[in-house]
This record gives C-alpha cells, structure tokens and sequence, in this order.
C-alpha cells in the first residue's frame, strides 16, 4: 500500500526538494527499499551497512517511534504517515 | 598553538573542519574534537600543569581552543573535599566531594562549559551567546556573555526556580521563559539556532562545550594525587559530563599521567526524570524519553537526553551502574551533606549523594573502596525545594531570660559561667 513519508530538510536534496513523498510497502523496511528505488542514496543516509536504522535517524509512525514498536519490521496499514527525523536537530545542511 | 585537529563524526568517523557544526551530515551523529595527542605528549607533563594557576586552563592542551582563552579565565580548580564525616555516616573508608556548587562566577560546573564554548565561539567570529537551559546553563552564559561583551539570549522552561531566574536576568541579556518542558525549549533553540545564526552553547558549538566538562575529570585525577578513583558517581541531565570525565580519565591515561583506567562510573538521576538509569536497569541501549518530567531536580530534567546512549555505554563499560532517587531522598541526601560536610549542594546533589547511597547498600559500590561524588551545583539555587522540609529559627525577643528558657526546654546542658 501506499503511504506518505515525510522528509527532513537534509535528505530533500536527493528526493528533488520534496518535503513530502510516497512510498509502497507492506512495513517500515520495505518503504525504505521503495524509496531507495525512487531515490537512489537515500537508503545509506538513514541505515548502517547491515541493513539496520542509524542510531541518530528516528523513524516515526504517526509520532509513535518504530525503535518502541517493531522497528523495521513494523507493520502499516491504510492512512499511516511515516517521517523521518535526525535525533539531533541540525541546520540547514 | 592548537591541538585540536578536527571534528569528527562519534559514529561513522567522518571528519569536519572546526568549525561551528555539531551533527555529521552523512549519518547525522554527533561530532566530536579529536585532537593530535602524540603533539600534546611533547609538550604537556604533570609538572607543567602543576605549575600554573589554579583555574580550568591549566589543561589547556586538552580543550578546543586555537589560541589563548578569553573567557573565564578564573574559572574551575573547585575543592576536592576528602569528606570523613560522611564516610563515617556511611560507613565506608574513603569518600569525597568534588564541589562545584563554588565554581566561579556562577556557582555551577556549567561554568567550564560555557568558558570554552564562548571562547571558541569568539574565535569562530559570533557576536551572541545563546542557549537552551534548565537554569544553571542560563546562569553561566548571561555571566560569561556580559562579561565578555556579548549580547545573549537565554531560554528556559518558564516554570524554573525563582533563584535561577532572578540569577539570569540581572546580567542584563535577554531571557525568554518558554511554556513546556525542556526538551521543547530544546527543540525551539534548534529551529532558533538555524535561523539566526547565533552561537548556542548546547546545540551548534556543543562539541566545543561539551569539552569543558573534561576539566572536572582532570582535576579529581591531579587533586588525589594524579590517581584516579576506583568509583566515581556523576549526574546526569543530557548525560554529556558523565561521558566527558570518562574521556578526560581516558587522555589522562594515553599521555601517561595515570596509570590505566579502571574506575568504575555510576550514573545518577532523580525518579522522576530517569530515562538512562531504566535503561541501564533494563539492559537495554533504548532510550526512551520520559515526556512529563516530574522531579524538585530541575536541573536534571531532561526527557530526551542528547548523550543518553553513550552516557549508558559508559556505565556499562566501566563495570558501573546506575541509580535514582526519589524527591524524599533527595532532600534527605541534601541534608545529610549539609550537616556532615557543610557543603550546600542544589538538588542534583541530592540525587548524586542518594544515588551513591542506594549503589553502596545495595554493594554495586564496595564500601573498601575510593568514591568520588560528584556536586555540580549549589544548593542556595533551588532554596524553594526545602520549603516546609527543614525546622524553621525559633524567634525571641531580645531578652536573656527567654535564651535561657529556650536552652532549658531543648532539654541539653551547657556549661554557664557563674
């Protein structure tokens, strides 16, 4: 299913500017490999080597941390919003 | 001459120039001063140190400055009080308190911080100080700033000890009292930061502020005889001063000023407010943010703490651990200090005192060894937390007759001369 992903602004610079996209997946993880698809880089930006989320990128679900629920394995479903954000606010960069 | 060589990223390694940047763009980690040992080596030695004045800059190898520091040059060198009495009360051998709650000027270790952090930021070029703070942080850059000559913008959550507020304003810079908890002060100074280009202490020159805190290691390490303790008890907020003695034991060690390191650091925090110390306690690497906090600690109420995941790895490492306190113990540990060492420390110090006292009963701190406590604050700050909690003076009149009757109804004897 589709669902909307929220960029933050120092990742806009490989979604095209977008703040705001969409992406298809049945949980967290395979969001990020549709992503990745649609804007390549972006997936080395937010997990390590491995596969697993950088420990300074949060991933929220509708404001619910993913870390507190299933984490890349959560499950979506109709109307859910994901964004991403750095865990320490930073500038314009 | 400079040390420092660059920033560089705690969690990918990614280098930076030195300037004022605080989050890697790559993998968005925290960045940190690496500095050219192997330099500092050739030129710093105990006795060198030993030689200059007592203040933070007598390690100033070790900090982020390119040239000499040009604010807060008093700064630092506190009492490491070997406190008997207490280690009487307590029943182990060899207690003591490093007090910061008379760090000049303003009576808190956030002091070290901000020395640096201005310095560097009048070396980077910014003309205004900033910061995000739960009071003491407040405290120390409206002093520093005005002392400096820099404009500065203080924010804090509107809800602050009267003592902290009265203590910011009157240097005369702007203070804005914001209506939320600190991490929402935090997160509003980030959109600020961003936008206006100011240097904030605790967000685009943390990695140089957070250095300072290293000089509160240095000086335990030089004060007990250039050895260091086998458990030392710290507070945290952020959780950054924890990671930073750590650090500073660390430098000590590679340049060969102390033997290993093998102190075991324990982490405090106040029920109320404990999002590292459930970590520790679950074994978990997780933080998770306490949205409410609910503590008379105000100055340790930080939800969301910045350093919670290394000030956790730190404790776990070290062969450490963690503990909190309830607002009861903390208070009771506020008094236990007072009354056996003289020393007045804020709240925090009541959670680090209480904390030390859970880790000893509960034998996490073995009572045969060295404890060093740390007091980062002081208590005539939060005077608003021993409301209603200690005996008010008795009141008389200016009559001898009545001292005595007063003497007679406490019950206790003295001696009178005829």
């Amino acid at each position: 299913m589709s669902i909307k992903v929220r960029i933050p602004t120092p990742l806009r610079k490989l979604t095209n500017g977008s703040d705001e996209v969409s992406a298809t997946g049945r949980n967290v993880g395979e969001i990020i490999e549709d992503l990745e698809k649609a804007y390549p880089g972006l997936k080395e930006r937010i997990c390590e080597g491995d596969g697993k989320l950088r420990r300074f990128v949060n991933i929220y679900l509708n404001d619910e941390d993913i870390r507190f629920k299933n984490n890349l394995e959560t499950e979506l479903k109709e109307n859910d919003e994901l964004s991403i954000i750095p865990a320490i606010a930073g500038g314009a960069a | 001459m400079s040390y420092m060589k660059a920033l560089k990223c705690r969690e990918c390694g990614k280098e930076y120039p030195k300037e004022a940047l605080h989050v890697c763009e790559l993998c968005f980690g925290p960045l940190e001063v690496a500095y050219e040992y192997e330099k500092i080596k050739g030129v710093l030695t105990r006795e060198v140190i030993e030689k200059r004045a007592p203040n933070m800059w007598r390690y100033k190898e070790l900090l982020p400055i390119d040239g000499e520091p040009t604010v807060g040059a008093q700064v630092g060198y506190t009492p490491l009080v070997k406190a008997d009495n207490l280690a009487k009360a307590l029943g182990v051998k060899e207690i003591y308190i490093k007090n910061d709650a008379v760090n000049y000027p303003t009576l808190s270790f956030k002091d070290r911080v901000v020395s640096v952090a201005l310095s560097r930021a009048r070396e980077l070029g910014f003309k205004i100080a900033a910061c995000a703070s739960t009071g003491n942080l407040a405290n120390s850059v409206a002093a520093n700033a005005a002392a400096a000559g820099m404009e500065s913008f203080v924010f804090i959550p509107s809800d602050l000890e009267q003592t902290k507020i009265v203590g910011t304003l009157v240097y005369g810079g702007t203070v804005v009292g914001i209506k939320g908890t600190y991490d929402e002060v935090n997160r509003l100074c980030s959109e600020i930061a961003g936008k206006y280009g100011w240097a904030f202490v605790n967000i685009n020159i943390r990695p140089y502020y957070a250095e300072g805190s290293k000089t509160f290691g240095y000086e335990i390490a030089e004060q007990l005889g250039w050895k260091l303790p086998q458990n030392i008890v710290v507070p945290m907020a952020g959780g950054s001063l924890i990671t930073k003695i750590h650090k500073a034991f660390k430098e000590l060690s590679i340049l060969g000023f102390v033997g290993p390191v093998t102190t075991k650091v324990f982490g405090a925090q106040a029920a109320g407010c404990s999002p590292i110390i459930n970590a520790v306690k679950e074994g978990t690497e997780l933080i998770r943010p306490v949205n409410k906090p609910n503590t008379i600690a105000k100055s340790l109420a930080i939800g969301n703490p910045a350093d919670g995941y290394y000030s956790a790895k730190v404790m776990r490492e070290s062969g450490g651990w963690g503990e909190n306190v309830t607002d009861e113990e903390i208070i009771d540990s506020m008094k236990l200090l007072a009354e056996t060492e003289g020393i007045f420390a804020e709240t925090a110090g009541g959670v680090t005192l209480g904390s030390a006292r859970k880790l000893i009963d509960s034998g996490r701190i073995s009572r045969d060894e060295s404890i060093v406590v740390c007091v980062t604050g002081n208590g005539l700050k939060t005077q608003e937390a021993l409301a209603g909690k200690i005996n008010p003076p008795t009141i008389i009149n200016a009559r001898l007759q009545e001292f005595d009757d007063l003497v007679k109804a406490g019950g206790k004897e003295y001696a009178v001369r005829a």
